[in-house]
């Protein structure tokens, strides 16, 4: 009898498998990228959740103008556009034959539809102050379309890239939140509710084609199920990887690359601002020096991410640093509780919703407060609660979150925003940008803006969230930054 | 000397040494972090590590052990102080409305897996160690409650019980002067085997969040946050795991040699 020897057997085994997976791979044009947050539905034009960007963005649905990979504003279905002298009119000339994936044609009047709708008194978009300036959209012909401004908007083709502003038709409204039809270069297949949603490729699309032909968006909000899943390569990509502590490991595997980039996403230790003691500047002061950023930064996030003064992306041009200002100072925290008349600290409730820099940060930041004598109660939300009790119910003394929205310093304009910052002040600056085009001037109010809410110690500003991708090591074209939520695919493919 | 017996006296003693000890003393304190010296593997200055935040993990154990113990044991009294009573009236009312109504009611809570109750009674109440109490309080209970009815009707059918009622006595005295103590032994061991499952279950709620809230330290939770680093540094897992494995297996030792001790059917055998 012949005999094979085990090691033989193995040997043809993996030469088997070997040449399978080079045959797989030499014509690879799938992917399966991971998230950590599953939308909760896939209509981007009403609803703030950022996770549904995340998936459709650039990939199903498009807008006039659209965010390039740098956060700059280049032409998506508008090739181009012409602005008028007094800045109140915008000639928007769209790209011909563009079709929505059910094959009706994108032209003038869907945009009309899209803008009137986001814009309209019973609209239900989370970012209506985008379109708040638009006095009246008309249709010029097919191809071109006439917006009217009330007021000059230096930032309208910026509003316009927001995945809030993206077109949609309406022969397919109704059903947007199940099965959302766009005009991009992938089109919606399936969502297998609480796993993941496939995306295939739009043979019709008007663009250039994108290297794959199809991908598997997966969701997984467990980080350790997220370390498994991306080690045994059931996933080719986790874009906002949950767990900084695992990043090394990654990095050091050759079959991995990690990507660092950087996020919109100022994380701040909100203040409720009107609830006492926090109503007293003093005691916001108080609470700004006694906050150790690096601590919170290397204990809560590994290191990753960029100390922050003020509610500003710090990559973005007009940053100013104002680190220094809320520098590290417990002494000087402890005579300022004295001053507000505190000597001996307060007891204040922190919420902390699930991101593991709110969970973490938040028993850093617990710790460091009790250091000068202000206590807190933590509590754990999930983010159902944190957005009920929280954000729209104005219910806490502090609370960590990170604000990914790109350019939304505008936000302590809003005297019923969740932590009730009320400065006419501060609201004047923002119309005044709002209605300013020139660029060295908005670049002037915008550092006014920061320095004074800096000035005035909202919030505690602790970083800039880093954004890790882990991604196989040969795919190309992934997004770095995040200058909009988004997982752009349409640059994506596989090396070899 | 029973092995099990004297080793499972001696975890528990153990554990319940340094809770004790944790009121008065910790090798550091608990509450600040040094993420300067976070992750460190044990040494002579830390004996068993430092956390991500740089806390020393020998003081989190004793103040977990604190937080767990207490739990578990006020749960185990709730569950005793109610479900003994409660079985003491099914038993002398057996057969009666008033034995349906309570063992019935033992039944309902019963259908519930005991850890499912808990989650839903923390997550209904939000969460916290006083919460957890009363969630694994409850569905101790029926534990006890059908434990001493069980020994309480086998009881009734005895001489000395017939003698009782002869000379008068009323059922509730009965209950508490004869049948109670004839149950001690039974409680007891129960009560050790409950009191293991407690520190089990306040495991299971602070690992899903339910538990008590940080900064109180909790092994459960320790465990959950260690569980991203287990590949960096294994001990962060390891050592809040093995807490929980060597007080359960000390309860339960202890609760089994306690009964080879006490019941008097098994006494003289060897074991």
């Amino acid at each position: 009898m012949k005999r094979r020897t085990p090691t033989a057997t193995l040997a043809r085994a993996f030469g088997v498998t070997l040449a399978l997976a080079t045959a797989a791979h030499a014509q690879q044009t799938d992917l399966t990228i991971a998230l950590q947050l599953e939308p909760p539905h896939l209509d981007p034009t009403s609803a703030a959740a950022g996770a549904i960007d995340s998936v459709l963005y650039a990939n199903v649905f498009e807008g006039l103008t659209r965010f390039a990979p740098d956060g700059s504003v280049i032409p998506a279905l508008a090739t181009n556009w012409e602005i008028s002298a007094d800045g109140l009119t915008y000639t928007f000339h769209l790209h011909p034959g563009v079709t929505f994936h059910d094959g009706t044609t994108m032209d003038a009047e869907d945009v009309k539809f899209s803008l009137d709708r986001a814009r309209a008194d019973d609209s239900v978009n989370a970012q209506k102050a985008l379109f708040a300036d638009i006095a009246d959209v008309t249709v010029t012909d097919a191809q071109t379309v006439t917006i009217t401004l009330a007021q000059p908007n230096g930032a309208f083709l910026f509003n316009l890239a927001w995945g809030d502003a993206v077109i949609v038709a309406p022969e397919s409204i109704d059903n947007i939140k199940t099965a959302p039809i766009g005009t991009g270069p992938f089109r919606f297949d399936n969502w297998r509710q609480g796993d993941q949603i496939t995306l295939t490729e739009y043979p019709g699309y008007w663009g250039d084609k994108p290297a794959l032909t199809s991908a598997t968006f997966k969701f997984i909000s467990d980080p350790t199920a997220a370390f498994a899943a991306m080690m045994a390569q059931d996933i080719d990509a986790f874009a906002g990887f949950p767990a900084p502590e695992n990043l090394p490991q990654f990095e050091a595997d050759p079959r991995f690359q990690v990507l660092v980039g950087s996020t919109e996403g100022e994380t701040i230790l909100a203040m409720n601002n009107k609830q006492p003691p926090f109503d007293d500047p003093k005691v916001r002061e108080a609470v700004a020096h006694a906050i150790n950023r690096q601590d919170v930064i290397d204990g809560a996030m590994f290191g990753l991410g960029t100390p922050i003064g003020t509610h500003f992306a710090p990559h973005n041009p007009d940053y100013v640093d104002l680190t220094a200002q809320s520098a590290y100072d417990p002494e000087l925290s402890l005579r300022l509780l004295s001053d507000a008349g505190l000597p001996d600290g307060f007891t204040t409730t922190l919420k902390l919703p699930p991101p593991s820099y709110a969970r973490r940060g938040g028993e850093i930041i617990a710790a460091q407060l009790r250091e000068v004598g202000i206590q807190t109660e933590i509590t754990n939300l999930e983010w159902a609660q944190w957005l009920e009790e929280v954000f729209r119910g104005h219910d806490f003394g502090l609370t960590i979150v990170s604000h990914t929205e790109p350019m939304d310093i505008n936000i302590y304009a809003r005297p019923d925003y969740y932590f009730q910052y009320d400065n006419p002040a501060f609201q004047d600056l923002m119309t005044t940008l709002n209605t300013t085009t020139d660029a060295a001037a908005r670049s002037d109010l915008l550092r006014q803006a920061q320095t004074m809410i800096a000035d005035d110690y909202v919030n505690g500003y602790l970083f800039q969230l880093a954004y890790p991708t882990v991604a196989d090591a040969r795919l190309r074209g992934l997004w770095l930054n995040q200058p909009t939520q988004a997982t752009d695919l349409t640059g994506v493919s596989w090396a070899e | 000397m029973r092995l099990s017996l004297a080793l499972g006296a001696t975890l528990t003693s153990l554990f319940v040494g340094a809770a004790l000890l944790s009121f008065i003393w910790t090798p550091y304190g608990i509450t600040g972090v040094n993420i300067a010296a976070r992750l460190h593997s044990p040494d002579m200055s830390n004996l068993l590590g430092t956390d991500h935040f740089g806390r020393d993990l020998l003081s989190m154990i004793m103040v977990g052990a604190r937080t767990s113990i207490a739990v578990a044991l006020i749960a185990v009294g709730l569950g005793m102080g109610l479900g003994v009573p409660l079985g003491l009236t099914a038993a002398a009312r057996a057969g009666g409305w008033l034995d349906e109504i309570v063992m019935r009611g033992n039944d309902l809570i019963f259908a519930f897996p005991s850890l499912v109750i808990a989650i839903l009674i923390t997550a209904v109440f939000g969460p916290g160690a006083v919460n957890a109490i009363i969630a694994i309080g409850i569905f101790n209970i029926p534990v006890f409650a059908r434990l001493t009815r069980g020994g309480a009707l086998s009881l009734w059918q005895r001489d000395f019980i017939l003698a009782a009622r002869v000379a008068g006595k009323s059922a509730a005295r009965i209950s508490v002067e004869h049948i109670l103590p004839n149950l001690a032994n039974l409680l007891i061991v129960q009560g050790t085997i409950q009191f293991s499952l407690g520190i089990l279950a306040e495991a299971g709620l602070s690992y899903v969040g339910l538990g008590a809230q940080p900064p109180i330290p909790s092994w459960g939770r320790m465990l959950a946050d260690a569980q991203t680093m287990v590949a960096i540094a294994p001990h962060v897992a390891v050592i809040p795991g093995m807490a929980i494995v060597l007080m359960v297996l000390g309860l339960n030792l202890l609760g089994d040699g306690l009964r080879d001790a006490l019941d008097p059917r098994l006494r003289g055998r060897k074991p």
